[in-house]
């Protein structure tokens, strides 16, 4: 038999790294208090980044001030140098999960997995390396260019740091990897193959060929380089593109019994996951969201709920102009008229796109809403889409709600999608 | 000549603590790369590296195998640039 259990799974321990700091408490505070963590791109950040139409992104912010990152707390110089920054951003967040979920010194290592996934991966990395050799010559590559920037090295060193022997793997499905890495690691501990999964994802793509990139996509927001706080604007009329971002965001997944004996504290249960295919564009949405709508659906009968007990939805809305009103039909399509009564928001609108990171993070203001009975709002909400005038989008100021239910999207490149869903555990 | 050695274990002493990280007071004549400096595999094939670049001279794989304390690296370096 291929499954051998059908077991509860709960989040356990949570971490997370973005660009409103470092730690899921100083995150949440900051986002439920309107605070943006969009800056301006510095013109040194990379090669050319003068040159870029679109000049703003979410920043981790450095330093050894409290709430910033500062990479010599966790790693040896040697060690940084080993690994490209978006596994430092993770081996942060996964530090805070790990020492809050209380696992480090359990003693079933062989139990405890790892599921860390990236949109993009080293592409700083590689690209440094690619530089090295052109200036040089090919025998002078270091022997940490391909570890030091392969997506699964991030479970790799999560795994090395702990002595994590459990499943250990990684997903890469753009800006669906977080929520993807999540759900099936959810799945690993439902079916038997792991106890504990630290799950999530990590994203660091601020290099001239990813930046440029996505502008040669024109999927990045141009208008607002002079007041990069504006820049991220779901559901309002002036967006115009999502805003790189940066981050990494980790949970601990945990099988109910095992939480519950151990006497863990329990944020959340995960009882619904769906995922879907597009089948329709490299980057653009289905026109009528069928893809967002099939994995929201499969969500919502695996967690076997009606529509009307969704409490809360933490929308993908990245900010641009198709997707954002492509998620609203998705969700129109599923919820009839009960959307009326499901607020709805993007916490883009505050850090910022984290790629393969972000539904990792969204994830954690999802069960931070359930667990404060607090919806985190969507900023620059100032002129609503028109379309959503009969829903609730949290606009600019977050808002008190008993949360059940949470629901939370991501959709990627590809045409990629995958909903998850938390439950409040009483 | 003993100048010579003298200013080749700085450089080699300076060499090992950028690329391990370790300080070099804790680097002896007589210290392993692997068991006393706590480098891996991946650790010595870049050490090799900077000191090929750093020393201007070329290290074939046989040779590195053979570099297993810092007199080994310092003597090795001092044949290889005395031509």
């Amino acid at each position: 038999m291929l499954l051998q259990k059908n077991q509860r799974v709960v989040v356990t321990g949570m971490g997370a790294v973005s660009p409103l700091g470092v730690g899921v408490k100083n995150n949440w505070e900051k986002i439920v208090n309107g605070k943006s963590g969009i800056v301006k791109i510095p013109s040194d950040m990379f090669d050319g980044a003068d040159m870029l139409k679109s000049k703003v992104a979410g920043i981790v912010p450095r330093g050894t001030a409290e709430g910033e990152f500062d990479v010599n707390e966790i790693l040896s110089v040697k060690n940084q140098n080993k690994m490209d920054i978006f596994i430092h951003l993770a081996l942060k967040a996964s530090q805070e999960a790990i020492d809050d979920a209380g696992i480090k010194s359990l003693p079933n290592k062989d139990e405890i997995g790892v599921l860390v996934g990236s949109g993009i991966g080293g592409i700083s990395s590689l690209s440094n390396n690619i530089k090295k050799i052109q200036e040089t010559d090919l025998t002078r590559l270091s022997p940490f260019a391909i570890p030091m920037m392969i997506v699964n090295m991030v479970g790799g060193q999560i795994a090395i740091e702990y002595g994590f022997r459990g499943p250990n793997s990684a997903i890469a499905t753009a800006c669906a990897s977080g929520t993807h890495s999540i759900g099936y690691a959810a799945r690993t501990i439902a079916s038997g193959d792991a106890t504990i999964m630290v799950c999530g994802g990590a994203e660091s793509a601020f290099t001239s060929v990813s930046v440029a990139g996505f502008c040669a996509l024109r999927a990045l927001s141009t208008s607002y380089n002079d007041t990069p706080e504006k820049s991220s604007r779901p559901w309002d009329t002036g967006r115009d593109g999502f805003v790189i971002a940066e981050g990494a965001a980790t949970l601990v997944l945990e099988e109910y019994e095992h939480a519950k004996k151990r006497g863990a504290n329990i944020y959340a249960e995960i009882v619904g996951y769906g995922m879907s295919g597009d089948g329709y564009h490299m980057t653009a949405p289905h026109p009528e969201g069928e893809g967002a709508y099939l994995s929201m659906k499969r969500a919502m009968e695996t967690a076997e709920i009606n529509t009307n007990e969704i409490d809360y939805i933490n929308a993908h809305g990245t900010s641009t102009p198709l997707g954002d009103m492509m998620e609203i039909s998705a969700i129109r399509k599923l919820f009839g008229d009960n959307i009326k009564d499901i607020p709805i928001s993007s916490t883009k609108s505050a850090t910022g796109h984290l790629l393969g990171a972000s539904g990792a993070l969204e994830a954690i203001f999802s069960i931070m809403a359930i667990k404060d009975g607090i919806l985190p709002p969507t900023l620059n909400l100032e002129n609503p889409e028109s379309g959503t005038e009969d829903l609730n989008l949290v606009p600019n100021v977050a808002q008190k709600k008993v949360v059940n239910f949470a629901l939370s999207n991501s959709f990627g490149f590809g045409g990629t999608n995958a909903s998850i869903i938390f439950k409040k555990v009483s | 000549m003993t100048n010579n050695i003298e200013e080749i274990s700085n450089k080699v002493i300076n060499i090992i603590a950028d690329k391990l990280s370790v300080e070099k007071t804790k680097i002896k004549m007589n210290s392993t790369i692997m068991e006393d400096l706590g480098a891996d595999s991946l650790d010595t094939v870049e050490l090799v590296m900077a000191l090929e670049e750093e020393c201007k001279i070329s290290v074939s794989d046989t040779e590195a195998q053979e570099l297993k304390t810092v007199q080994n690296i310092v003597d090795f370096v001092a044949k290889k640039t005395a031509s």
